[in-house]
């Protein structure tokens, strides 16, 4: 799960991460009043949504004047942010953030993430900060320095230390960010991310260290435990189909294709999309029904996928473990029939019951196209949503 | 032969008298596989299923003489299940449970460090060694006997390849579900040693997915000393960048996490390619030569 900017900030301040004043506006007026609470001559605003790489969109601006502060607010609100993490349809922003400025003397990166080859979290930090560090990784990652944490002790002193030093930094200002470090991992341990992200981390003419940005993503496994974390969370940030299937806890991804896929498995599924794609189609979502799926977790599947008008055919894929194949053919049935469903529908059934299911499709009356295998299947689907062009 | 687990292997359930524990080991009784209890903290001393129930597994070990675990214990218990199968001294502990947070798989594997037991999963299918003994939740019927080691991180596109090795007549020595969490107890290389040291073990089909690098480690190990034949499939060539695909592992983070980065250095490792899920028992049989 991912927050905005101006709550990952809320949440690093109780851990006591150095960041600067700042206050949230949702219209000019209130930027206004937010920049003149935060006080100072000099603000920034900052367009709140969920991806980075805001600045070189037009979505952070320096103010110099509290009409200046109006005006860019006025401006990106209501905005379409286009970034390298929005994806070309870009995002809409509805809230500024409005900070204080401050003096900048250096920008650093500095990240807590997950090393998967060890199973260890790591802190990981840069004197190249401000930039697309996924470019530092590639072209000069010995300029990316990185400690691996023992979960027993948690992230050490000398090693923050190690690593400030490692990106240059110097005496008092070293020991800040080495302490700016070990509070970070404290988030992140204490709030289960799965990510917190600095960048950039600044180093003040003063000789402060703070986090001018801040990205927090959360492991959704262990939301469970984060009722606070729960809270943050922005639907209006993610797609609505997308919403809805979580509701039914059935896992979706919309795509761009017109091949609508419910699958059962998550390998499954994505295999799926690829046999499709190998046979000369579009996939329009993921969809994984998960193992115990019933016919109501069925029937919602389809109506998420039908919900997209780009939808041209349905191939529902199923091998059979601990589901049994009967219970999904009725449920295809049962959804087909409550939804007048009008496109072609290829299913494959493999696994427990398969016979049974077989037998229960054939004779519903239904035009249902029944499929031997995965290429039949896929061959079928696509054939049938080109005829239908 | 075959790897992990066979006819002896007396197996134990964590998470015994719940729905999904109960229902897995009916069908592993029925399968043939050697349970001999399980544990449910508070029903030691009752019977379940005509088993022996046990309040702990360092209990259950003592009095039964179990080597393998199998747990169906809910996400936020999970891990210290898993632990405390660990402190028992078990050589192997199967996980079925899906969604168990990331920092406690983290703290799972520093506690791991020195022990004895293999891990394997968690969200995952679980082991079978085809005729002799089932751990996990795979439809038991689909398998025969033979000489093809299935490993994957997938579990139903698993069911997949050993339908189709089965459809062939090439059965499965054992089939391992790794399981699709980014931090797990065992990975594509441990399986893979263990496959080399089989007998039983002609050949391998490997199912990998995006995210992460554990396909490209692989890769590395196949082509420095792999010597027995292995056919690739990796799922997610049309997954979106940045999107979490249904599996908590199966995301797209950086470029070596794809699935092109992922065929193109299987296939360089001299592994057989098959471009599509279909055609993983066709590829591997015409690796074979047959």
């Amino acid at each position: 799960m991912n927050i905005h900017e101006y709550q990952a900030k809320e949440v690093l301040r109780k851990f006591g991460v150095a960041t600067l004043k700042g206050q949230l506006a949702e219209s000019p007026d209130k930027a206004v009043d937010a920049a003149k609470a935060i006080g100072g001559t000099v603000w920034v605003v900052k367009a709140q949504i969920h991806a980075g790489g805001r600045g070189k969109g037009g979505g952070v601006k320096v103010a110099k004047s509290l009409d200046e502060v109006r005006d860019f607010t006025k401006h990106m609100l209501g905005m379409t942010l286009v970034t390298h993490q929005t994806g070309p349809e870009g995002k809409v922003v509805n809230k500024v953030y409005i900070e204080a400025g401050c003096n900048i003397k250096k920008e650093y990166y500095a990240a807590v993430l997950l090393n998967r080859q060890t199973g260890r979290i790591i802190l990981m930090a840069s004197a190249e900060g401000g930039v697309n560090i996924e470019e530092v990784a590639e072209h000069h990652p010995e300029k990316i320095h990185k400690v691996e944490i023992d979960p027993a002790v948690g992230l050490l002193g000398f090693q923050a230390l190690d690593i400030a030093f490692a990106i240059g930094m110097k005496d008092k200002v070293a020991k800040k960010a080495a302490s700016f470090f070990q509070k970070l991992y404290q988030a992140y341990i204490e709030k289960d991310c799965s990510a917190a992200e600095i960048n950039p981390l600044v180093e003040t003419a003063e000789g402060d260290v703070i986090a001018l940005d801040a990205k927090m993503n959360f492991d959704s496994n262990a939301l469970f435990r984060h009722p606070d974390i729960v809270e943050l969370r922005d639907l209006t940030e993610e797609d609505p189909s997308e919403i809805e299937a979580s509701r039914f806890d059935l896992a979706f991804i919309k795509l761009d294709g017109n091949i609508g896929c419910l699958v059962n498995g998550a390998g499954l599924a994505m295999s799926t999309m690829d046999i499709i794609k190998i046979a000369g189609g579009t996939p329009a979502n993921f969809l994984d029904v998960g193992g115990g799926a019933n016919k109501e977790k069925v029937t919602e599947a389809f109506k998420i996928i039908l919900k997209d008008p780009n939808v041209k055919g349905i191939f529902v894929n199923i091998f059979g473990g601990i589901m049994k194949c009967d219970i999904i053919a009725e449920g295809v049935i049962a959804a087909s029939k409550e939804l007048g469903l009008k496109v072609p529908l290829v299913v494959r059934l493999e696994g427990t019951n398969v016979e049974l299911g077989k037998k229960i499709l054939a004779e519903s009356g239904l035009n249902i196209t029944p499929a031997d295998d995965l290429t039949d299947g896929a061959t079928k689907i696509v054939a049938a949503v080109k005829g239908a062009k | 032969m075959s790897i992990m687990i066979d006819k002896n292997t007396k197996v134990i359930c964590q998470g015994f008298t719940g729905a999904q524990g109960t229902f897995h080991s009916e069908q592993a009784i029925a399968y043939g596989t050697k349970m001999v209890g399980g544990t449910s903290p508070g029903k030691g001393g009752t019977t379940h299923l005509g088993l022996p129930v046990f309040d702990t597994v360092a209990d259950a070990v003592e009095k039964t003489g179990a080597t393998a675990s199998v747990i169906y214990v809910p996400p936020a218990g999970a891990a210290d299940a898993i632990m405390e199968a660990v402190a028992a001294e078990l050589a192997l502990v199967v996980c079925i449970t899906e969604g168990i947070p990331v920092l406690d798989m983290v703290k799972v594997k520093r506690y791991m460090e020195g022990k004895k037991t293999r891990l394997v999963g968690p969200n995952c299918p679980g082991v079978i060694t085809p005729g002799e003994c089932k751990i996990g939740i795979m439809p038991g019927h689909i398998h025969r006997p033979g000489k093809i080691g299935v490993l994957s991180r997938s579990g139903t596109l698993t069911y997949e390849a050993v339908g189709q090795t089965t459809r062939l007549g090439l059965g499965q020595s054992t089939c391992v579900g790794i399981g699709g969490d980014p931090v797990n107890g065992t990975n594509f290389i441990d399986v893979l040693e263990m496959y080399a040291r089989d007998p039983g073990t002609e050949a391998v089909i490997m199912i990998g997915e995006i995210g992460g690098t554990a396909e490209v480690d692989a890769a590395d190990y196949i082509k420095r000393e792999f010597k027995k034949p292995v056919t690739a499939f990796i799922a997610g060539a049309t997954a979106p960048v940045g999107k979490r695909m249904g599996h908590a592992g199966a995301i797209i983070s950086g470029g070596g996490e794809t699935a092109e980065a992922k065929f193109e250095a299987l296939a360089s490792a001299g592994c057989a390619i098959s471009r599509s899920p279909a055609d993983m028992g066709k590829t591997l049989l015409k690796q074979l030569g047959r």
